[in-house]
């Protein structure tokens, strides 16, 4: 059998008496697309947080292309090309968007460290950050800071940066999170061209984009999953229109 | 295709601009227009280091200290000591309070940096004020209340002499200054000093993608107190005298209130804020040398009030 992209076997969380993640057994394939769904609470950004290192398990492992990285700092797990995305926008808001990416670049390069040479001089990150903005259409806001951009852009620029880091595995958290519904369509586009070989795994709570970019759908509910199967199975699982889809979100 | 306007705006933003010659043409003409102030002057040079090193940290890095006087202090106790004991080399009296500095900056910064914001301001006030109660201890070595008596400075290169009316001081502050302001130039610009504003303005992606966030504060830390240490050694080696005021809360307040003055994270608010402060200062008390630092608190009242970015802050408005 092949070696997931990502895998987290037996992972256990818990706050004192609050258990967030119980005995998460997790499976994402090379090249995946995937989602992670469940009711607000269910322990789905604790779970992000759990394997990208943000938060250290109470017991279980975390693999990534077959090594254990459950003892990797966070920067160390983003360098084996573990990388994501922030349900709230987290970028250098008072930097301009071609910076923020430029970043992101020069520290994959190993040259973010760097004290001899201006940033200038390292011109292909530079370019290799540009050229990634015109793939996503925002090379006319390159120069722009940030914090001047409207909040669907931001939340592109997120995946841009995320992008710059070359990932393997991909985590998207609520990639559409606060951006409005004439807007998202952009960013829905922007994840489907996604290069094929990322795996990518989606935390989501729109059921319109999961279900078209999701072909295999983990439900989580009270950190626990519940269910996992291919999207179709999923839609129809009495289970999950029961503790999920039938309910309103309150939000 | 061609490049872009963007790429190429980035690869040239480290180039210098002709407005950073201005503080230094200031520099060489004050010696000449003003030239009974060279000892105030060189006070100021050497403190506009000092103010420079506090800006690394603080307004690039964002690692807030109240307890930067500790660098400073260690800086001018040891070239001071040194200077006290038979060796008054001054060159290599600024290089052993850098040293000193920089040891105490990477221990300091070791413990002090695993926390950030309040916790963290409280730490490098402890440590400032160990290093200070510490001076007062060791009175055997450092004079203790009374400060450190008798320095003896030689000559610059075993030439230039330290005269009475701080020609040398002022020029070897300046020369000083300015070699260290290349160096902090070039860190702000590397990528190193871009990766510290980025974990000023958003820590969780520094570490997101995949940045030794407490690695790059550490070194940061340590090349700022080395910086300040030198600041304090300039001092002491000009005023031929250190004294426990030298490691003071008050010393690392005020040094921050120059520098916001002037403007933080912008390499240039040292040069504006810590002149603006010093002058003042010199001119209120000798208008009013009892309630000098009454107009002192005013001038910062109106800075925080009206120039919330410091003086440059203001140009920064202007421009827009």
């Amino acid at each position: 059998m092949n070696t997931p992209a990502l895998e987290t076997r037996g992972v256990y969380k818990s706050f004192d008496a609050l258990t967030v993640a119980n005995a998460i057994d997790f499976r994402l394939e090379r090249g995946a697309r995937h989602a992670l769904i469940g009711p607000n609470g269910a322990g789905k950004t604790t779970f992000v947080e759990l394997v990208t290192g943000g938060l250290q398990p109470s017991a279980g492992q975390i693999h990534l292309d077959g090594a254990d990285i459950t003892g990797l700092p966070q920067a160390a797990r983003v360098k084996r090309g573990l990388v994501r995305t922030f349900q709230i926008t987290a970028l250098f808001r008072r930097l301009s968007v071609l910076e923020n990416v430029t970043l992101a670049v020069c520290e994959r390069q190993g040259v973010g460290g760097g004290l001899f040479r201006p940033a200038g001089h390292h011109r292909a990150a530079i370019e290799e950050a540009h050229t990634l903005l015109e793939q996503l259409g925002l090379e006319d806001e390159s120069v722009r800071p940030v914090n001047m951009l409207a909040y669907g852009r931001q939340r592109l620029i997120e995946i841009a940066v995320s992008l710059a880091l070359s990932p393997k595995v991909l985590l998207l958290d609520e990639p559409a999170a606060g951006v409005p519904s004439s807007e998202s369509g952009t960013i829905i586009e922007v994840i489907e061209r996604l290069p094929s070989d990322i795996a990518v795994l989606i935390i989501e709570h729109d059921m319109d984009l999961v279900f078209r970019l999701a072909q295999r759908i983990t439900v989580l509910v009270q950190g626990s999953i519940l269910v996992e199967g291919p999207r179709e199975a999923i839609a129809a699982d009495p289970e999950v229109r029961r503790v999920y889809l039938g309910e309103r979100d309150p939000g | 295709m061609t490049p872009s306007r963007a790429v190429e705006a980035f690869a040239r933003r480290h180039r210098y601009h002709p407005f950073e010659a201005l503080p230094w043409l200031a520099a060489v003409a004050s010696y000449f227009v003003f030239p009974d102030y060279l000892a105030l002057g060189a006070q100021i040079l050497a403190t506009i280091l000092f103010a420079m090193s506090a800006d690394l940290v603080l307004g690039y890095a964002g690692i807030v200290t109240l307890g930067h006087a500790a660098f400073f202090g260690t800086g001018a106790y040891t070239a001071g000591i040194l200077a006290a004991n038979g060796w008054g080399e001054p060159i290599s009296g600024l290089l052993a309070g850098a040293t000193a500095a920089a040891f105490l900056g990477f221990l300091s910064g070791l413990v002090v940096l695993r926390t950030t914001g309040l916790a963290l301001l409280m730490q490098t006030l402890v440590v400032a004020t160990l290093v200070a109660e510490a001076a007062n201890k060791a009175s055997f070595i450092t004079g203790g209340d009374d400060g450190l008596q008798g320095m003896e400075v030689w000559p610059i290169f075993g030439w230039f002499r330290f005269d009475l009316f701080g020609h040398t001081s002022y020029a070897y502050c300046l020369a000083v200054l300015f070699l260290c302001w290349l160096a902090a130039r070039q860190i702000v610009h590397s990528p190193f000093g871009r990766s510290l504003t980025g974990i000023r303005e958003n820590v969780r992606r520094m570490h997101a993608i995949g940045a030794p966030v407490a690695l790059r504060r550490l070194v940061i830390y340590t090349i700022s107190a080395a910086l300040a240490g030198v600041s304090g050694a300039l001092i002491a080696e000009t005023t031929q005298f250190v004294s426990l005021s030298f490691l003071s809360l008050e010393r690392s307040g005020t040094v921050l209130i120059m520098l916001i003055i002037g403007g933080v994270g912008r390499l240039y608010g040292a040069f504006i804020g810590v002149p603006l402060y010093m002058v003042a200062q010199n001119r209120f008390s000798e208008i009013d040398p009892v309630y000098w630092y009454f107009w002192i608190g005013l001038l910062m009242v109106l800075v925080v009030v009206f120039a919330r970015g410091g003086v440059l802050g203001l140009f920064d408005r202007f421009r827009r």
